[in-house]
């Protein structure tokens, strides 16, 4: 017996740990079949209606659309702008790169509830009030940092022997750029694309001293909290949660193509 | 679309300088490497070799001095505007691309019609055309590196660099490998310049040998003649081994010089003497010394007293270690082919040799190597 546990000890421990990790996750997507009446808490059993409704809650799928206008402008403007700064940060140097590197980890580091009320007070002061487009612009400032740090770690993996010899091969600054740079980061800047809008879509304190009158999902969710959170929210979860394991699924699917074919 | 220039003929290296901040990397070097030849620079990591070649390739700016083909000034001209392709060391094939597109890249960057044909050509030449729907990670150090070849001959140019092609491949494979690439050099009759540190694979492979040390060329010219022939103790000791004894030159008798080597006269011929004063450095190589009985008599140069320290069979040869009255080990290959006498540690002997074998060197020669 003790024999049997000294041998099975580690995949017990890791059926444990994926177990904890994927039971809130089941959780929610059961309850998006739940026959909820008021408050779904409790199991009261399977029904497909919030799957054949799904906007019928008010506002749920309008703020699901806030979501969204938030979400893919700051995606576009933090992957463009983070991975610029990638570049420049893993490839050259320069007066400043030391400070610009810490400066980009702050806003991780900085409390999130100080960073939202501050943030606030600013867009008050320089008249630009509350609404989605503030929170575009603070989800831009945060999500930058995530995609710095993930894409420089890829240009960094990147052996400049290749565009030496892209150089080499007739290709043009442009070409090596484009032939041979772009598409060896482009897995990097792709999970940095994908880390942006989860961390955009997710974020709720920022947003919520921010938004003003206008909601996001997760403010939606957290308001419905207080009467009873809609089936429909789980619906809208789980279907997030089946997108994000689309990408990754083909993530992995596409970089195993591109070294073996 | 960068065209690159067409240009033919000799490679010329004229007064080349290039500093890294205090680091003086390459040296005033000069030099011209006639088109069609298979030219090696050799010299140890640090000696400016990889430099030298990266200015070739347009990687590396000089900071001085002029680099032209032909008649063609190319110091100023871009990587990609050179008719001039590299092997690099550890190949650089690109890892998302599949071996015949990293093959077509510099076709198609020129916008060449026909890239099937020329690609499915020089695949045929390195043997690996079964593998062009392969990516690079999953070939073997060997095949990469062929690829790598395949992928910079492919482009015809005037000029192909190797920087170390052969580094990452074991000694077996290397051995192949040179052959391949003096097989393929005679093909396709482009001029190789090939960087290396392996003086083995710089003797066998290349026609002339440049030996490169603190950013300078110390000698140049064919491999016999820099073994035979070499004219400073770096030189002489990076290709191969020498024993060096110090003397000091008397007069001269003919075409030959006359040495005193601790007390015993020695004669070289005058062609073989690069010391500038008196004292010189007089090089024999082991295997130029023949071993005697002590008292035998023996014809040529010879020294008389030495003791047998140390004698190690290397099965071709066998190795002595004969200590001379100065106190001096000097060391002696005989072939294993009943020539030279039985003999055992702590015996006395002579050392002979041939005076045309000598090489004399300046006797305050203070470079060092290995």
């Amino acid at each position: 017996m003790t024999h049997w546990l000294s041998k099975n000890l580690i995949r017990i421990y890791a059926v444990l740990a994926i177990f904890f990790i994927l039971l809130p996750i089941f959780y929610t997507v059961a309850f998006s079949f739940n026959d909820a009446q008021k408050r779904n808490i409790s199991w009261q059993g399977f029904t497909l209606t919030a799957w054949l409704n799904p906007c019928e809650p008010i506002g749920i799928c309008e703020a699901l659309g806030n979501s969204f206008k938030v979400g893919i402008p700051a995606t576009i403007l933090a992957t463009v702008m983070g991975t610029m700064i990638a570049f420049a940060l893993g490839r050259y140097n320069f007066r400043g790169r030391g400070t610009t590197n810490l400066l980009i980890f702050l806003p991780m580091a900085t409390p999130e509830v100080v960073l939202g009320a501050s943030l606030l007070s600013m867009f008050i002061n320089i008249k630009v009030g509350s609404g989605l487009l503030p929170v575009i612009i603070a989800h831009t400032m945060f999500c930058v940092s995530f995609v710095v740090v993930t894409v420089k770690a890829r240009v960094a993996s990147l052996d400049p022997k290749l565009e030496e010899a892209a150089r080499d091969l007739y290709a043009s600054e442009w070409e090596t750029f484009r032939r041979v740079t772009l598409p060896l980061v482009a897995p990097g800047i792709a999970a940095a694309a994908l880390l942006s809008f989860a961390l955009s879509f997710d974020d709720f304190i920022i947003t919520n001293f921010n938004s003003g009158v206008v909601d996001t999902f997760p403010e939606y969710v957290w308001t419905a909290a207080l009467r009873g959170v809609p089936p429909q929210a789980n619906v809208i979860g789980t279907l997030m949660f089946i997108i994000a394991l689309a990408f990754v699924f083909a993530g992995q699917v596409l970089s195993k193509r591109r070294l073996t074919k | 679309m960068s065209e690159p220039k067409k240009v033919q003929g000799d490679l010329v290296l004229s007064h080349v300088t290039k500093s890294f901040g205090d680091f003086t990397a390459v040296d005033d070097l000069s030099l011209t490497i006639p088109k069609g030849s298979f030219f090696a620079l050799l010299g140890p990591s640090g000696c400016g070799k990889t430099t030298t070649l990266r200015m070739i390739a347009g990687l590396e700016e000089p900071t001085s001095g002029t680099i032209s083909i032909g008649s063609t000034d190319i110091t100023d001209t871009k990587p990609y505007e050179r008719p001039v392709n590299t092997v690099f060391q550890n190949y650089a094939l690109f890892p998302h691309l599949t071996i015949f597109e990293n093959v077509a890249f510099g076709l198609r960057r020129r916008g060449i019609k026909n890239v099937d044909a020329e690609v499915e050509r020089v695949l045929n030449l390195v043997e690996l055309s079964h593998l062009k729907s392969r990516k690079p990670g999953q070939l073997s150090g060997g095949q990469q590196q062929r690829i790598a070849l395949a992928r910079a001959v492919v482009n015809k140019p005037a000029l192909l660099l190797l920087d170390e092609p052969l580094g990452a491949l074991d000694l077996k494979l290397r051995r192949q490998m040179q052959i391949e690439l003096k097989w393929i050099q005679t093909e396709v009759g482009i001029t190789f310049v090939h960087v290396t540190h392996d003086q083995e694979e710089a003797m066998t492979m290349a026609d002339t040998v440049a030996v490169m040390n603190n950013g300078r060329i110390e000698q140049m010219g064919s491999p016999a003649e820099l073994y035979e022939n070499p004219r400073t103790v770096f030189v002489a000791n990076f290709l191969g081994q020498s024993n060096f004894i110090d003397g000091s030159i008397e007069g001269t008798d003919g075409d030959n010089v006359i040495a005193n080597l601790h007390g015993v006269r020695i004669v070289f011929p005058k062609t073989r003497n690069n010391a500038n004063g008196k004292a010189v450095k007089v090089g024999i190589r082991p295997e130029k010394f023949r071993l005697h009985d002590a008292g035998s008599s023996a014809a040529g140069n010879v020294l008389t007293g030495g003791i047998i320290t140390d004698i190690s069979f290397f099965g071709v040869s066998t190795q002595y270690m004969v200590e001379m009255p100065w106190k001096q080990e000097l060391m002696v290959f005989e072939q294993n082919d009943g020539g030279a006498p039985d003999l055992a540690k702590g015996d006395a002997v002579t050392l002979s040799w041939e005076p045309q074998f000598t090489f004399a060197l300046d006797g305050t020669d203070p470079s060092q190597a290995k």
